[in-house]
């Protein structure tokens, strides 16, 4: 059924391959579909959007027509008492719908990435932080302080965009690059961080120890020389990845990075820049916050948000719900294992080891319709453009159609 | 479709109207002059007794955008809605909510509610537009609108130390209320947020920004020369430097002069009027104040009064945020620099009655409403949620109005407060006129919407109407019947439907040239490309909800 139009001018285009948003991609989109400027990431994007699909609603897996599966999937909601929205694949204008659908539902909401965005919140929320954004680091930064992500994984035009340019605004050097706590370290970076802390008081017993012991397989001179450093730098940043912690009460570790941070700006400046790990999960924080009144883990009940990181983790809920709607409109991702009747709508490569009860494709926001997207640094929102026409409708044309049918 | 407002009392200054016994006719949302008897007449609300005035206009309140958006994810705790039965001070009446950080869907509401049908936003940062434009279009309700931030942008302050010409800046400034869908330009702590990425901590009216070797008082002029050249109704908005800083009301006196006499709006005055005297080096400096604000008829100030309880504090000076984070309740803080444009602090704090400082903020405050002779020049806020949340504006009303009420919660406060402020001698009350001025007719002039803050013929219809009450808290915390555009949609204080209202822009000319270089300057410095940037009508109106205004400039002095 997809008969698709492609736009056939080369245009410059936004990508939402990963949480820099990259607008400088220039798409042909005509066969053979050319890309420039694009990352490893944005081409397996742009190349898994343009692959050719034949994805059709369905319902109990039989293919239907898209009317038939909106009246599943609002059947499915309106019988349910405790609905999980989870997944939450999306962009700004998608997120709206779904917060209203889910206001009308009592459901919970969670965004697949949230595990790393929660560490964020929570550690602001404790303490709060000092922060820069995009622009600012390619301008400003001399020091690079990377704390257990090599950047490039996630954000893989980082270092061309905001460390490699030769255009700053202050003809600044090109900044040091420090890693610390990559690898098999990143589990040890509580202790790690801990220290650095305490190096931070001249008072402290750290200092009398000699430079060469180690802390958790770090020797004391090197973390000295990383804070001199900090200390020298006219405009230090500090960068780190919630997704790379993959430990207990990683917000502890988070808190102790903006501390450090908090700390050093008493005499010098450097900011925080936290990495995130894309699928919308900053459009999807934001659109909630400003919404609910809420950041990323709360749920309806009559109609009324509430807030708690922990509990509304889609983990905690999935045995729980009495209905599961997956969103993932990027990717292609299948929804979790769940017991309870499922809706999935999402990208239209998608396939499934047990189907859903209900199947609906949607169009990929800046591939198939417009949309906004937050970046990492939260500061920016941008537009994204649609590159071709085709018959998958939007995911807020589909929720909005549910939300029409609930009984 | 017709609707008559039969008998009411109109209070429409921008006619002159002090109490007028008069009927009001609405017609496809606009207020209509007498139709003639054979047109149907639809509808008739019988307003005999009641107090009739426009909708009111809050000309600074931040309701949305980044650091509103920082302030509700940092303080969840907010949300839980306190109760009369915990009040938060000595002197909290029912009205004194504590809301701080109401989501978009609760600020159209609360505001509707209470009466005001436009709100706007003061800091929108220009990086920041679409983030700004998604909160307000997601506000029900009310109508809304944005100043741009200026000045502390590194493309601003570029074209300042390359002595560009004021035309090339002119079209900048144009470029970006185009750009950013803003009806005003504001600027925040000139030159010091930029500064304070230099690790300035400190930036006085005429010392330099170390890497520019600019002043805050070239930025000052530059901008209100643009603002005035290019007709912008709305005068240049100023937050001035030395936010909160004991002694920073000749910084606030100075700032008066920068403009070489051309119209400038200070805004939250209360929080630059401190001066260092008394043994805790910290005293009311509102009548020197209010004595300049009578004296210099170009300027015009909102007051940013302080309300005691918990709130939070977002601001775009991070400089002076940074230094305020030491005062935090509860004890932390978000400062951010952003995008070599500008920046944002935000501060949780907690105003106390028995906290000297606190205590004499909220008088200096008063003093200034009191002590300022035209109403006018001088603007009801809080600076939401800085000084308190916007829906303390009925408590606030009352204590303008009522000597009695105002000087009960005065012998409340802090001793050594009470002391050093002159409040009890000024016996001035606000009449309903007066408030009408100021949350009305004033303020719809200042920012130049012709059509709303009056109901004279051709008007928006939007239109508030009260029960007469002693309380004048109570009266206005709860209108009888709230019209938005022509709708009726709130009854006895609730709202009986949902609109969307419209976002108010100014889009003067500019030579289209000036996009040349900085689409060259976004290509090598920022992480953004100049088309990405700019905001389209589109963007604010393809969802069948939000619609834009634009409003036509004054007549260009150039």
């Amino acid at each position: 059924m997809k008969s698709s139009t492609n736009i056939a001018l080369p245009i410059s285009h936004c990508c939402p391959a990963c949480g820099l948003l990259c607008d400088d991609l220039v798409l042909n989109s005509i066969s053979p579909v050319s890309i420039k400027n694009a990352c490893v990431k944005g081409v397996s994007f742009f190349e898994k959007a343009f692959a050719k699909n034949t994805a059709n609603p369905s319902v109990a897996g039989k293919p239907t027509d898209l009317n038939n599966a909106i009246q599943a999937a609002a059947n499915i909601l309106s019988t349910a008492n405790h609905p999980l929205f989870a997944g939450l694949g999306t962009e700004v204008r998608g997120m709206r719908s779904v917060m209203q659908l889910a206001e009308k539902t009592d459901a919970t909401l969670d965004h697949i990435h949230s595990e790393g965005t929660v560490c964020n919140t929570l550690a602001m929320q404790n303490s709060g932080w000092q922060t820069t954004t995009l622009t600012e680091v390619k301008n400003r930064a001399d020091v690079i302080l990377a704390i257990g992500t090599d950047i490039v994984s996630s954000h893989p035009r980082f270092f061309e965009k905001l460390v490699w340019n030769t255009d700053t605004l202050f003809n600044k050097p090109k900044p040091e690059v420090i890693y610390l706590g990559l690898a098999e370290k990143t589990a040890k970076l509580p202790e790690i961080m801990n220290a650095l802390n305490a190096l931070m008081s001249t008072k402290n017993p750290l200092h009398k120890k000699p430079d060469n012991d180690m802390i958790s397989g770090v020797t004391i001179a090197s973390l000295k020389q990383i804070l001199e450093k900090l200390k020298a730098a006219k405009y230090g940043v500090v960068v780190w990845s919630t997704s790379a912690l993959k430990f207990p009460q990683a917000e502890l570790t988070v808190q102790s990075i903006t501390q450090l941070i908090s700390k050093l700006n008493e005499t010098n400046r450097v900011a925080g820049l936290p990495l995130n790990s894309g699928d919308g999960d900053s459009s999807v924080n934001n659109t909630s916050t400003w919404l609910s009144g809420y950041p990323t883990r709360n749920r309806f009940v009559n109609g009324h948000a509430e807030y708690d990181a922990y509990h509304f983790s889609t983990k905690n809920q999935l045995n729980r719900c009495d209905a599961l709607l997956w969103v993932s409109t990027f990717n292609a991702y299948q929804p979790p294992a769940c017991e309870a009747p499922t809706i999935v709508i999402g990208h239209s490569n998608m396939q499934f080891e047990k189907q859903p009860d209900v199947f609906i494709p949607v169009g990929i926001p800046g591939v198939d319709h417009t949309g906004t997207m937050f970046r990492m640094d939260s500061s920016v929102a941008m537009p994204l453009k649609k590159l071709r026409d085709t018959e998958l409708p939007s995911l807020s044309d589909v929720i909005s159609q549910i939300e029409a049918k609930l009984a | 479709m017709i609707t008559l407002l039969k008998n009411g009392r109109i209070y429409d200054p921008t006619s002159g109207k002090d109490g007028v016994i008069q009927d009001i006719y609405i017609k496809n949302g606009r207020i209509i002059a007498k139709p003639s008897a054979s047109e149907k007449i639809t509808q008739t609300y019988d307003l005999t007794g009641k107090v009739v005035m426009a909708g009111a206009i809050d000309m600074h309140s931040h309701i949305g955008g980044g650091k509103v958006n920082i302030a509700r994810m940092m303080l969840p705790e907010y949300q839980e809605t306190k109760k009369y039965t915990e009040p938060e001070a000595h002197v909290c009446t029912p009205n004194c909510s504590h809301n701080a950080t109401p989501s978009t869907t609760d600020t159209g509401f609360r505001y509707i509610e209470m009466g005001y049908t436009a709100a706007f936003e003061p800091a929108l940062m220009p990086v920041n537009a679409r983030q700004t434009h998604l909160e307000m279009a997601d506000t029900p309700m009310i109508d809304k609108g944005a100043y741009a931030m200026l000045g502390n942008d590194d493309y601003f302050l570029r074209m300042l130390t390359a002595k560009k010409d004021q035309k090339a800046i002119n079209d900048y400034v144009a470029w970006i209320l185009n750009a950013t869908q803003s009806i005003g330009i504001k600027v925040v702590n000139p030159g010091g947020i930029n500064a304070f990425k230099f690790n300035q901590r400190k930036l006085d009216l005429d010392e330099n920004n170390s890497y520019y070797q600019i002043t805050p008082r070239e930025i000052l002029k530059s901008l209100s020369t643009a603002v005035h050249q290019l007709g912008i109704a709305k005068p240049l908005h100023v937050h001035c430097n030395n936010l909160g800083a004991a002694g920073n009301f000749q910084t606030t006196l100075d700032t008066m002069s920068a403009s070489d006499g051309l119209p400038m709006h200070l805004t939250h005055i209360q929080f630059h009027s401190y001066g260092t005297e008394g043994d805790k080096k910290f005293s009311s400096a509102a009548a020197q104040i209010s004595e300049a604000l009578n004296k210099n008829k170009h300027i015009t100030a909102d007051v940013g009064q302080i309300l005691f309880g918990q709130t939070v504090t977002a601001s775009g000076d991070n400089m002076m945020q940074q230094l305020n984070a030491k005062h935090a309740n509860p004890k932390k803080s978000v400062i951010m620099d952003i995008e070599c444009d500008a920046g944002c602090g935000v501060v949780p704090f907690r105003y106390k009655d028995q906290n000297y400082v606190n205590a004499l903020q909220w008088a200096i405050g008063l003093e200034i409403f009191l002590s300022v002779e035209d109403p006018w020049r001088i603007f009801l806020t809080t600076d939401h949620p800085n000084g308190a949340p916007f829906t303390s504006y009925p408590h606030l009303i009352r204590l303008l109005m009522d000597k009695t009420f105002r000087n009960e919660a005065f012998a409340k406060l802090n001793l050594d407060a009470q002391a050093m402020s002159n409040l009890t001698s000024l016996d001035r009350e606000y009449s309903l006129y007066d408030i009408a001025i100021m949350t009305r007719a004033g303020a719809a002039n200042l920012i130049g919407l012709n059509d709303r803050g009056h109901l004279g013929v051709g008007a928006g219809a939007d239109i508030t109407i009260y029960t007469d009450q002693t309380d004048r808290e109570a009266m206005f915390a709860k209108p009888d019947y709230v019209f938005k555009d022509g709708e009726l949609v709130v009854k006895d204080g609730k709202v009986v439907k949902v609109v969307w209202g419209a976002t108010h822009t100014a889009k003067p000319a500019f030579d289209i040239a000036v996009e040349k270089d900085l689409k060259d300057y976004f290509e090598k410095y920022h992480t953004m490309q100049l088309d990405s940037f700019k905001m389209s009508d589109d963007e604010i109106s393809n969802d069948g909800r939000g619609s834009v205004i634009v409003h036509k400039n004054k007549k260009s002095s150039h």
